[in-house]
């Protein structure tokens, strides 16, 4: 009780935790544990046989934070900024620092307009997107679907019905468009 | 070789691609074994961290065999069983020279904030991750350690992120003897951090989660108390009430950027993005711990700003402590709590998936479907 000086009594003693439960206090003395004290200094413990990295050589010119002084030595290689949400990704980095909110509103945006090129480019090839196989929604028939969220009380029930709007509407959306544009061409031809 | 590959939010396949090349004299090339799904992942699926790019392949949880190495490695040869931590880090910057590894400051150029993560988007590096059959690993003389023969796959896959971040959230919380702990998510990371406060000392420990099959867990391999907040008007009350009305010691947040809990903080931030994570978890353990006491994060979020409830830390006289985890500084510790019985990371497993069937294992994993906890991935080469 906070209104009183004394620390709760204790439910189970340090001998019925031992015994009830595997490895108890095996790590009481904070010597045991790794990461105390949080900062270690020893620079030969990591295996690295360097001062200074070799540098990776650098293929394109790859974008990064204006918080860094230089190119770090090693870096990712996947997916080059390439389109629309490229110009819109290499902008933000080259313009904002990571404390601005700008920086990260605009790569959010830049992976929402990325996702649609790429949704339309697929048109163009033998495989294109498939929001139902991409999803994995199928697996609501094989795997439990509604037995899984009911008879419990579960708090994401009440939003859970946004998600299939959220990735299904814009694919409803774009084959409407794509039909009516479709019927507006078929009455042009035969007027 | 096969890979998963992002399509865009909730939208995955598998492709064809190629095999990464060594980029970097300290480069190895590894053929995945076994890789895992993790919390993490889900604010990636879900579309949420910044700079996600379709085409990227998923992926920080891995195991494999060493395949190829570049021209400066020493400490590893093709053949090796390695596990490679999620943090890729240098070893030597100023961060790693101290411990901090998940801070390397060598390795990602994109951000300053974040270190570099395997298949975490480019705000961590731009680095494809382990759910394929092949990844590129840099700094393999610092980061990959080799797997010892006595222990299991399924166990060893555990402690490239879920069993080490556990852990750490414990130690995070500077548990002394006899300490009430309350672990917010009952997921992985929360059932391992329930696991490790009793290592720790700790007098008592509650869970929380609102996943009926995820407390059960929590009951039986962590031998915790448990509570589902969605059966509570007001979880915080009730856990005045569980602590004599002074809160907890410790309370640890396992849950980070999509917690539920309140329809308006999740869906701001998990359907529509305007913050950076729902921080419901976060201050209802700024709320329930007791003032003076510590309150550990290893619950993720994102860069932009989410409504934390800073008042009630900073009047209460809190200590908030938070990183991502230093995985490979956890490792000898938790080989020795694996040997010696103490701890048996695979407990959790539930579902193991082949790498060709993974768009389900992600909407299995993120709708919470079929008592789900932790999904393996069985790459297809083996
Ligand atoms: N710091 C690190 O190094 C690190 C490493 C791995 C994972 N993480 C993060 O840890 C978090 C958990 O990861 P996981 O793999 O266990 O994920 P998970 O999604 O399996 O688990 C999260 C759990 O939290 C529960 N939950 C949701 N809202 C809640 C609330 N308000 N109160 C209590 N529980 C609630 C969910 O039902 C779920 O069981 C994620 O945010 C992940 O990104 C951090
Ligand atoms: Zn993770
Ligand atoms: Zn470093």
């Amino acid at each position: 009780m906070p209104y009183t000086a004394h620390k709760p009594p204790r439910v189970r003693s340090n001998e019925e935790l031992r015994a009830a439960i595997p490895g108890w206090g095996a790590d009481l003395d904070p010597k045991d544990r790794p990461s105390v004290p949080k900062e270690q200094f020893d620079p030969e413990f990591s295996g690295a046989h360097w001062e200074f990295p070799e540098r990776q050589p650098e293929k394109w010119p790859r974008e990064r934070s204006i918080e860094h002084k230089f190119l770090t030595p090693v870096f990712g290689t996947t997916t080059p900024p390439k389109g629309l949400s490229g110009a819109i990704r290499k902008y933000s980095y080259k313009k904002y620092s990571e404390g601005r909110a700008a920086h990260w509103l605009l790569l959010l945006a830049a992976d929402r307009v990325d996702a649609w090129e790429h949704h339309l480019a697929s048109f163009a090839t033998l495989r294109p997107d498939n929001p139902i196989t991409e999803t994995g929604v199928l697996s609501e028939f094989t795997r439990h679907g509604i037995a899984s969220r009911t008879g419990t009380k579960r708090a994401d029930l009440n939003h859970q019905w946004i998600d299939p709007i959220i990735v299904g509407g814009p694919w409803i959306l774009a084959g409407g468009l794509a039909i009516a544009a479709a019927r507006r061409l078929a009455r042009l031809r035969q007027t | 070789m096969r890979a998963m590959v992002y399509r865009g939010p909730y939208k995955i396949r598998v492709e064809e691609k190629d095999i990464p090349p060594i980029e970097h004299p300290n480069d190895a090339i590894v053929r995945v074994t076994r890789a895992a799904i993790c919390g993490s992942d889900l604010h990636l699926y879900h579309g949420m961290m910044p700079d996600t790019r379709v085409g990227m392949t998923f992926g920080h949880e891995f195991i494999g065999v060493v395949e190829q190495v570049g021209s400066s490695v020493r400490n590893l040869k093709p053949g090796d069983r390695v596990m490679v931590p999620f943090n890729i880090f240098c070893g030597t910057c100023y961060f790693c020279a101290r411990g901090l590894y998940s801070n390397c400051h060598n390795v990602n150029p994109n951000a300053t904030a974040v270190g570099g993560i395997y298949g975490y988007s480019h705000t961590c590096g731009g680095y494809d991750g382990g759910q394929s059959e092949y990844v590129r690993v840099p700094f393999a003389d610092v980061g990959p350690g080799l797997i010892p023969d006595w222990l299991e796959d399924e166990d060893a896959v555990l402690l490239t992120d879920a069993l080490p971040t556990g852990y750490f959230g414990a130690q995070l919380g500077s548990i002394v003897e006899g300490d009430t702990v309350i672990v917010f998510g009952a997921g992985p990371v929360g059932l391992f951090a329930a696991k490790s406060s009793w290592l720790m000392g700790a007098g008592r420990v509650i869970v929380i989660d609102h996943l009926e099959y995820r407390l059960e867990k929590a009951r039986t391999f962590a031998h915790a108390e448990t509570y589902n907040f969605a059966e509570y008007d007001d979880i915080v009350v009730e856990m005045k009430k569980a602590t004599d009305f002074l809160g907890a010691d410790v309370v640890i947040d396992a849950v980070g950027a999509e917690a539920d809990g309140n329809f308006l903080q999740h869906v701001t931030s998990s359907k529509f993005k305007l913050q950076a994570g729902s921080p419901i978890a976060l201050n209802w353990a700024i709320d329930s711990v007791r003032k003076g006491g510590t309150v550990s994060v290893v619950g993720a979020y994102g860069p932009l700003f989410s409504s934390v409830k800073f008042g009630d830390a900073m009047n209460k006289g809190l200590t908030l402590r938070m990183n991502q985890c230093p995985v490979k500084r956890q490792w000898p510790r938790l080989l020795e709590h694996i040997r010696n019985g103490h701890l048996k990371p695979s407990d959790i497993v539930t579902h193991r998936i082949p790498l060709e069937h993974i768009a389900e294992g992600y909407h299995i994993f993120s709708a919470k479907l079929d008592n789900c906890i932790k999904p393996l991935v069985i790459p297809s080469a083996n």
